[in-house]
């Protein structure tokens, strides 16, 4: 195994932006100075069907893909695909299911993505500066406030 | 998103964007390729990040078109997804008889797995049949280094490389280290070699010969050359692998020792001769067929294999612990997750209602149309290659029984057309079947499956700026058709209906384009438009 690896599968349905939270969660561990690996599969651009990502970091990276059963983290955005992706986590390992936030209270529902990272941030070691910075990069200028205020309510949401 | 291209630091790199980024610190002069998933954003992000980018009409085009760059002694590559070098084979066998003078990189992104192809060939097999040298890099890392490398060998033997990526390679992200630009190309000039570029069969067998003694000079390269390396382990099992399941291979047996091959064609033979005789058990372990596992026992080297199931679909640590087991149990069937289906709105579905009703046999092709074939439409009978629609449609229209004759309808996607349907157009023309035909192009503007990439039939380049058109209604009536017909399905679904019975009664030879926008490219089309509008007005000095 390797050790100290940790395994976040995100997990959705095209166009809810499954692939763009997990850009941000590698990012984050990129800029952290850890060995990243991100994998995906995408390649239909209709709208609707499911679409998962994995990210892997520590300090060496093999495969790209998280194996079954190995997750620590599973982040689903649409309510379905829980149980599909379910026997991804690994014994003890932490779901983060839609219900964990409060869509209602989003200023832009798109970023709903977004405050499910922030609900995940809590229980990861990097610092609250970083997250920022990835999700800056990630947005265009008229989209980052609207996806600061989602990751600081997910963030408090825990 | 790439940051910070210029200098030598870190960044976070999909493979694609490895070997876009290569390109550019190589200094190759054109990359041109058409779209294919997993191989797409190459190109995109060439562009993206300063290189000179280009969409070909298809893939042979795209490899002749860096054939005469790489003749100009310039460096050159071009990028297709693993069956479009079914379609660029023809001038790929014999680039390798007249060589080049530049560099000529072709990049061929397999699809074990099929995440979304129609068939999940290995490409390795090319490289042995064409007589190119093949690099094979496992992580983006790689897919950097090898893009430099693959110029540099290409221009030391004067010889096209293939650069093989799979799928997982390409849209993973991986940490580069950019490494200082290679020499910078000489400038293009045309210096004449006849007896090298004309390949009529008395120069040609001279080629073959050179080609040969080129590949042997190679070979004998590759048994020292970094491009493979040993990662020592214990001694008692060793593993020859390549590509992405190394990766597995290093996560599922960390105390094996591994060699890793980088360049699989011509094969390091003496050097894997080596690495199997100092280990107990030697085991070779490689996603997609048995390419190296039977080229190394054909060089009477000792080795197991991977069962055969697990040649298809792609590896994992977990398949990998399996082969490594000797595990041939049934594997456990991934949970089924949501199919794509045609977005809400799309004008696909109109055509596809209306084939429905009317109990159309439909010659089917490529693109996000052929999810016409899932219910509630169930409209399409055959979908096998790219521009396949055509031919195969006015085969069934020559055989069949009149009265389902007429029921047969060709339904292609606008660039695939482009693609390789307007040959078919001619062949309508040229043997037209007794009951007539109806070929159907669905016109939305885009090549929407891939991500919407432009095409020739948009008028507009990779970078969505003005240019030549091809129009499908002057093309068809240049051909002497005298029933084409645009109608935007989504307009009035009824109206589409009546003609497209009308033409199949006809018993006449029929172009119908079915043209409305792609839903989720509308908006931007209108800006290119009106940003092209603009450039316009300004060029010619009117006011605003
Ligand atoms: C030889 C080959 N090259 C590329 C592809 C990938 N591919 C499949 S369909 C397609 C084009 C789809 O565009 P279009 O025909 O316009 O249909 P749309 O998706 O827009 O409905 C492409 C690029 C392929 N399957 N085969
Ligand atoms: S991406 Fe465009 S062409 Fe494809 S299904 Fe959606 S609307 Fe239709």
């Amino acid at each position: 195994m390797n050790d100290g690896v940790i395994n976040i599968v995100t997990a959705g349905l095209g166009g809810q932006g499954v692939l763009k939270a997990s850009d941000i969660v590698a990012d984050v561990a990129f800029r952290s100075g850890l060995d990243v690996k991100q994998s995906e599969l995408h390649g239909m651009s209709q709208r609707g069907g499911s679409v998962s990502s994995d990210v892997r970091f520590g300090r060496e990276v093999f495969s790209p893909m998280v194996p079954s059963g190995v997750a620590d983290y599973l982040v689903v955005i649409a309510p379905d695909q829980i149980e599909v992706n379910r026997h991804q986590l690994r014994p003890g390992g932490m779901l983060i299911a839609p219900d964990a936030v409060d869509p209602a209270k989003l200023t832009n529902k798109k970023s709903f993505n977004v405050a499910l990272l922030g609900v995940l941030s809590r229980h990861l070691d990097f610092p609250e500066a970083v997250w920022l910075e990835a999700i800056r990069a990630a947005f265009p200028d008229k989209l980052r406030a609207a996806n600061v205020q989602a990751f600081a309510l997910g963030r408090k949401a825990v | 998103m790439l940051l910070d291209m210029s200098d030598s630091k870190r960044v976070l790199l999909s493979g694609d964007e490895a070997v876009a980024l290569a390109a550019l610190h190589a200094g190759v002069a054109l990359g041109t390729g058409y779209p294919g998933t997993p191989s797409t954003e190459i190109l995109e992000s060439f562009s993206e990040i300063g290189g000179r980018a280009q969409w070909a009409p298809n893939e042979k085009v795209a490899l002749e078109v860096a054939l005469g760059v790489a003749f100009a002694g310039a460096r050159a590559m071009a990028t297709m997804k693993h069956v479009g070098l079914n379609v660029a084979a023809d001038p790929l066998f014999t680039a390798a008889y007249t060589g080049v003078t530049g560099a000529l990189i072709v990049v061929s992104a397999d699809d074990p797995g099929m995440a979304s192809s129609q068939n999940e060939q290995d490409n390795r097999h090319y490289a042995v049949a064409a007589g190119v040298p093949m690099l094979e890099p496992s992580d983006s890392q790689e897919a950097y280094d090898f893009a430099l490398r693959a110029v540099e060998i290409s221009e030391r033997w004067r010889i096209p490389v293939l650069l093989r990526l799979t799928t997982r390679v390409c849209h993973s992200r991986t940490v580069v280290h950019p490494r200082p630009a290679n020499p910078p190309p000489r400038t293009p000039f045309f210096e004449r070699d006849i007896r090298g570029r004309v390949m009529i069969p008395a120069y040609a067998r001279l080629a073959g010969r050179r080609l040969r003694q080129k590949l042997s000079e190679i070979q004998a390269w590759n048994e020292t050359c970094p491009l493979n390396r040993v990662v020592a382990g214990n001694g008692s099992l060793g593993i020859i692998t390549s590509g992405i399941a190394y990766m597995h291979v290093r996560e599922a047996a960390p105390e094996a020792s591994v060699l890793k091959l980088g360049m699989t064609y011509p094969l390091p033979v003496e050097k894997i001769r080596a690495f199997a005789a100092g280990v107990n058990r030697c085991l070779v372990i490689e996603e997609g067929d048995p390419y190296l596992a039977d080229a190394i026992r054909a060089a009477g080297i000792k080795v197991e294999s991977q069962p055969e199931m697990y040649r298809f679909g792609e590896l994992s640590v977990a398949r990998v612990r399996r082969i490594l087991a000797g595990d041939t149990s049934p594997e456990p069937s991934p949970i089924p997750g949501k199919p794509p289906q045609l977005c809400p709105g799309c004008s696909h579905r109109n055509v596809f209602e209306a084939l429905h009703k009317l109990d159309c046999i439909v010659a089917g092709d490529i693109g996000c149309y052929t999810l016409g074939v899932l219910p509630p439409f169930e409209a399409m009978d055959s979908c096998v290659c790219m521009g396949a629609s055509i031919g195969v449609g006015l085969g069934l229209r020559h055989v069949l029984p009149p009265e389902q004759a007429r029921r047969v309808v060709s339904v292609i996607g606008d660039s695939t057309f482009v693609h390789s349907g307007i040959t078919g157009l001619v062949e309508m023309v040229y043997n037209p079947p007794p009951t007539g035909h109806v070929i159907l192009i669905l016109d939305n503007s885009t090549t929407a499956m891939t991500g919407h990439q432009e095409h020739p039939g948009t008028g507009r380049t990779l970078e969505h700026e003005p240019t030549g058109k091809v129009s499908f209604e002057e093309l068809g009536r240049s051909l002497g058709l005298e029933n084409v017909f645009v109608s935007d399905p989504s307009a009035d679904p009824g109206k589409f209906e009546r003609l497209l019975q009308d033409c199949l009664a006809n018993n006449q030879l029929n172009l119908i384009i079915a043209r409305r926008p792609c839903l989720l490219i509308a908006g931007k089309i209108k800006e290119y438009e009106r940003a092209a509008n603009q450039t316009c007005t300004a060029a010619l000095g009117e006011p605003e």
